[in-house]
Parts: structure tokens; sequence; C-alpha cells
């Protein structure tokens, strides 16, 4: 039953397995269900584990289930008819098969037709309008494209809440907000014993203690402290503009981010030279050898940027936009040096990852494993960064 | 399984709820699997399982889970501390272990006589790998104890009701032996129903007025924390408790601190909000 939905469930890219799928037979086993509302709420609950899929469901249900609820004055013709649901009912494959045949309006047609030979209530049977059943009209029937008529008064139809797809914003592949942002950045932890020795390491003391003959003999150990230290380096001004809330963003989660040894955050115009700025007016300026210089290998290094730029930006010797930065030594170079010092670098790309074929981001998709800036490409992204080499 | 059986859950006289929520809470009963319960803070996750160990008069049994928190304390700590002391002034029998394990909460809920409720608060607080070692205890309901040759297994099969900030991710395994639903933020029509639950004396005008700055207060996004239900609550608390009139609402917001909690918040109201209105 319903396997095809399992199916386009799984094309939808939501992850289903087998296990919840045979849940979901369970609790329709147990006729939990009385309309196509209910399973779409129960069905969903079992089936979707994370609000971020819940549009990707919405479509897919949309998908399975094309039925269309009925314009309201032959609603109301019928509404007396239909008081309370019937148990759900649903039909072998052959029967399925006949009626998918019929679209919307001939349904619409041989409903009128029905409504005009029909004089009183009816329920189950395959032809009458009413409750259960196996017409393509009524109530709690089953029928592939069949229309639903009232139900619940003032209940919405599942495929019409499928289709307001409220959930659109929860989506992992769109972009993101600081607090997600955060929760993405608090999986950048290493976590190592330092400091004091405040921690009572009970293994130990049992041990010492036992060596003692019972006298307590207490042993103290170091308690975990995350190690990662981060450098950030964004991309601000010119073809960074529209982007700049979302980097904001990314920035005051980092910021705020408490777990981490050490934050650093530095900022350059289109490709770093000679120098990068503490501030994004660029007037406060520290030397990139400098920073070589003074921040160890092991800072995890996350580089913020749309890497479009003039060619001669990233090649050339005085290549830089501005013409008074004057670098003797190639933006490409700088990139390479750098991305040569830190052990762990990664670059966030705030473009979509479809017009990555620009020549420049393509040189500097080499030096730097390149992600786009979502909540699925920072999480690979931070995942590439804690990684052991 | 009869319908009447099904429908076991429909909120309770404090407690609002909406039609998909009141379904995955009664799957979640019916398949006797736990429910996981994430969204926004402050829209009740908590009291969710308040409500319906009330609605269906059960005990209820929290488990707060906090970042030190280990799975294994859930099932039971052997207090091993406390027999080596007694085996050092010796006035009690340290060869009966038994007095020295101490059920933790899953435990507790376990051997309870009857069906409860179990709360696990926060589940995504403590370490990644928390939920996977609560797995096969929380499918079989059931668990070892070596010391004492023991397997304590659940008499009913606790109501389990799960809440996630989405601080962490939580494991796959373990998602899939859940019903999840996501509480979303209310619609002003639901919020004023909540809002009635508790002040059904409070006047027509104060609380549409207070909804609508309310409301206009979530919409801006700048704000790192957006006012959310609980402070809402503690906000028109307040409004009664001051006997502000409801005209003065939305033109001088009064007691904007119990709903901005952030500092940073509150200067950038009080920078684009209070100055432009004098």
């Amino acid at each position: 039953m319903f396997t095809d939905f399992f199916y386009i469930l799984r094309q939808n890219k939501v992850p289903v397995s087998l296990v919840e799928w045979m849940t979901l037979m369970e609790a329709l086993a147990k006729g939990h269900i009385n309309n196509l509302d209910d399973f779409y709420f129960l069905a969903r609950a079992i089936l979707v584990k994370s609000e971020s899929y819940y549009d990707q469901y919405d479509i897919a249900f949309q998908q399975y289930f094309q039925g269309v609820e009925a314009p309201e004055e032959i609603a109301e013709q019928v509404l007396d008819w239909l008081k309370d649901p019937l148990n759900r009912l649903f039909l072998s494959e052959e029967e399925q098969a006949r009626f998918e045949s019929m679209d919307f309006d001939e349904l619409i047609k041989e409903l009128e037709k029905r409504l005009k030979e029909q004089t009183e209530q009816h329920d189950g049977g395959g032809h009458w309008i009413g409750r259960g059943g196996t017409s393509p009209f009524g109530h709690s029937g089953y029928h592939p494209q069949g229309i639903r008529i009232g139900g619940r008064p003032g209940g919405r139809h599942a495929v019409q809440i499928a289709q307001e797809r409220r959930f659109k914003n929860y989506r992992s592949d769109l972009t993101l907000d600081v607090r997600q942002i955060g929760v993405a950045l608090t999986k950048l932890r290493q976590l190592r014993r330092t400091g004091l020795e405040d921690e009572l390491d009970l293994e130990g003391t049992i041990k010492a203690t036992a060596k003692n003959a019972g006298d307590l003999d207490f042993i103290w150990q170091r308690s975990r402290k995350n190690t990662v230290k981060l450098l950030l380096l964004m991309d601000v001004g010119g073809s960074m503009e529209p982007y700049a809330k979302l980097c904001s963003r990314l920035f005051s989660a980092a910021h705020s981010s408490t777990h981490f040894k050490d934050f650093q955050y530095y900022y350059f115009h289109n490709c770093i030279y000679d120098y990068l700025y503490k501030d994004v007016e660029r007037e406060d300026a520290v030397s990139t050898v400098h920073l070589l210089h003074t921040l160890e290998p092991d800072y995890k290094l996350l580089l913020v940027g749309d890497a479009r730029m003039g060619p001669w930006e990233l090649t050339e010797r005085y290549g830089a936009i501005n013409y008074y930065e004057r670098n003797e030594i190639p933006g490409i170079l700088w990139l390479k040096r750098i991305a040569d010092h830190f052990s762990h670098c990664v670059w966030l790309n705030p473009d979509d990852p479809r017009f990555w074929v620009h020549a420049t981001v393509r040189m500097i998709g080499k030096l730097f494993p390149m992600y786009p800036l979502t909540l699925g490409g920072l999480e690979e992204a931070v995942g590439k960064l804690v990684v052991k080499k | 399984m009869k319908k009447d059986n099904f429908a076991q859950f429909s909120g309770s006289e404090d407690y609002v709820t909406s039609e998909p929520l009141e379904n995955a809470v009664n799957v979640s009963i019916a398949l006797g699997r736990p429910l996981l319960i994430r969204g926004e803070a402050g829209t009740g996750k908590t009291l969710l399982a308040h409500s319906i160990a009330r609605g269906l008069a059960k005990k209820l049994i929290t488990w707060n889970v906090k970042s030190t928190t280990k799975a294994q304390e859930g099932l039971y700590v052997y207090d091993t501390v406390q027999r080596l002391n007694d085996s050092r002034f010796g006035d009690k029998d340290i060869g009966d272990i038994k007095q020295y394990i101490k059920l933790g909460k899953l435990g507790q809920a376990f051997i309870a006589p009857e069906r409860v409720v179990l709360l696990i608060d926060e589940v995504d607080k403590a370490d990644i790998e928390f939920p996977n070692d609560l797995l096969n205890e929380l499918d079989e309901m059931s668990f070892y104890i070596p010391e004492t040759n023991e397997t304590i297994s659940a008499i009913h099969r606790p109501i389990t009701v799960i809440t996630s900030n989405a601080e962490k991710e939580l494991p796959d395994a373990f998602l899939r032996r859940c019903i999840f639903h996501y509480i979303e933020f209310p619609t002003p029509e639901l919020m004023e129903e909540i809002v009635r639950v508790h002040f059904p004396d409070i006047k027509g005008n104060l609380l549409s007025e207070a909804l609508k700055t309310f409301y206009s207060l979530r919409k801006v996004d700048d704000f790192r924390k957006k006012p959310s239900t609980s402070e809402l609550i503690d906000w028109i608390r307040a409004l009664i408790a001051g006997g502000i009139p409801h005209e003065d609402i939305a033109k001088q917001v009064p007691f904007i601190g119990t709903l901005l909690k952030k500092e940073s918040d509150y200067d950038f109201f009080v920078r684009n909000f209070a100055t432009r209105r004098y």
C-alpha cells in the first residue's frame, strides 16, 4: 500500500528508511486513519524526522495525492449526508486502476450527474455519493483521484496543506539564521584535557584506593575543553554586498559562540594581498606575513567570499583592485601561502554553486575546498575542518 | 484497536494543542514509541509532557538532561563511593550490592506499577552520543544490571516525550525509532486561545492590542532573540498587574524588558521604535 509514495519521498530527498515505513504500516493496520488529513499528519510524524524536510514532504505529498477539493456549491448540497467519517477503505490494485483514468473535469461532470440521480443518503457501495465506499465522490472513501466533499467543517484538505508549503523556510539547503549557523559551528570542536586538575577521576581513585589497602586516595584529572581555534577571513564590499546580511549572521554566530579557544577575524576585499583588515572599512591593517607568523597552523581557517574577480586581480603583480596596494606578489600566491600554512582550511561561497564556473572561482577552488554558504554547505565545511589529518 | 482507544489525548484545560500535535501524541501512545518534539523556544515543548500527564491522569517522571548527563545515569547508578565508605566504617552489609544500585529516571519509569509519562527534556544538551546509548533501552524498554544480575523491564511501556532544541543533530538510528513533531509558532488565533487559557478574564481590547504589538515585534528580523509565547504571557501578566490602559500598549510598549531579554535587542528597540514615536 502506498509503496510508490515511499519512493516519491525518497526521490524528493526525504531520508525515509524501511524501519519508518514499517512503523507507518503498523499504524495504518491499527486503523488510525479516517481520511487523507489524518494520513498526512500521521505519515509526516512517522516518516519525517526534521522540520527541514517538511517542505520536501509537502512536495512529495502533492505529487502522489493529486486529489482536489470539491467546489463550494456542490459540497454544500452533499454536506448534510456526510456527518461522521467512517473507517477508511482501501481499494485493491485493479479497483484503483479503474479509477485512475478519470481526470478532475470528468469527475465534476460525473458528480453533478449522480447528484441529480441520487435522492437519499448513501453509505458504502461503489457508485453513489456517500460515506466510505469506493465511489470517486464522497467522504472517507478511497479513490486515487477522488473528490472529497465536506468532512470536518473548516478542516483543510491535506493536499491543500501540502500545497501551502509553509515549511519552505525550514529547508536546510536554503540560507540560514544566526542560531542555525551557531548550531552548525558547535560541531567545530575537538575536546582535549586541559587546565587545572579539578575533575575527580573515579576509576583512578578506585584503583589507587584499592592499592592503598582501602584508604581513600583521591585522583584528580583535567577536564575536557574545546581546543579549536578559529580564524575567519571575510570578503567585504563590491560583489559581496548582496550577501552582507548573510555574512554578518555567520560572523555573529561565530562571535557569540563561546566554545572556541580563540577566535580571530579579518576582512579583505576580493582577494588577499599584503594586508588584512580588522574593520569592514578596511582602515586598520595587519600585515598578512605577520599573521602567518603569529597564528599557529592549527587554527581552523574559514574563508568567506564569492571568489569572483578579474583574473588579473588574482594572477598579476600590481593586480589588486585598489591601485595603491601595489602588491609585488600576485593574489593567488598569497592565497597559496595561506593554504599551505594552515592545515585545515575551507572556503564558503555565498554564490549558488551553479555559478562557480567563473575562472577565478575555479582557481581558488583548487586551493581551498569550496562549499556553498548554506546550512548543508556549512555542515560539510565544518566536517572538513575537524577531520584528522 | 478501536478508534476511541486511539484518540486518548486532546490537550488539557491549561494547554491548547493543535490537531496535528494531538495526532502525533496519540500515534506515539498507540505505537509505544517515543515522541520527539522540536520547536522554537517557548512554544511549550516541555509543557506538553505535563499536559499529557494531566490529561491522561498519569504520573510524570522528568529527566532533565544537562551537558554532563550520561545515558547510564538514566538507567541506574552503582554508588561505589558509598559502598567503599561503608566498607571502611562497616555498619552495613556491603555484600548486598542491591542497596547501592539506585535506579535513574528511566529505570523508575520502567518499574512504575502503572503507565507513566516519561519526559526526557532537552535531549540535545548532552553529548552527541547520548541518544545512541539509549537506543536499545527505549526500543526494548528493558535493561540489564550486571552488578546484581538483574534485568529491569518495563511493566508498562511509559509514554515517552523527548524534547530537543536542535542544538545538536540527533543520530539517524535514534530518529528512526521516534515519532517526530515540530511545534510551529502559534498563529494569532491560536495564540489568543492560549492567552485566554492563562487569563480567562482578560479584556478583549487589551488582548488584541497586546497581540498586535507582539506579532509586529516578532516580524522584526534584527532581534537576536524574538519574543516567544512564555514572554508574551509574562508581558500580559505585567500589563494587567500594572493596569495599563489598552490604548497605551502599542504607543508606549510598557515593560518591554519582559519581551526582549538581550541587551542588544533592547538597545535596537529603543533606537528604532521608541524614539520615532515622540
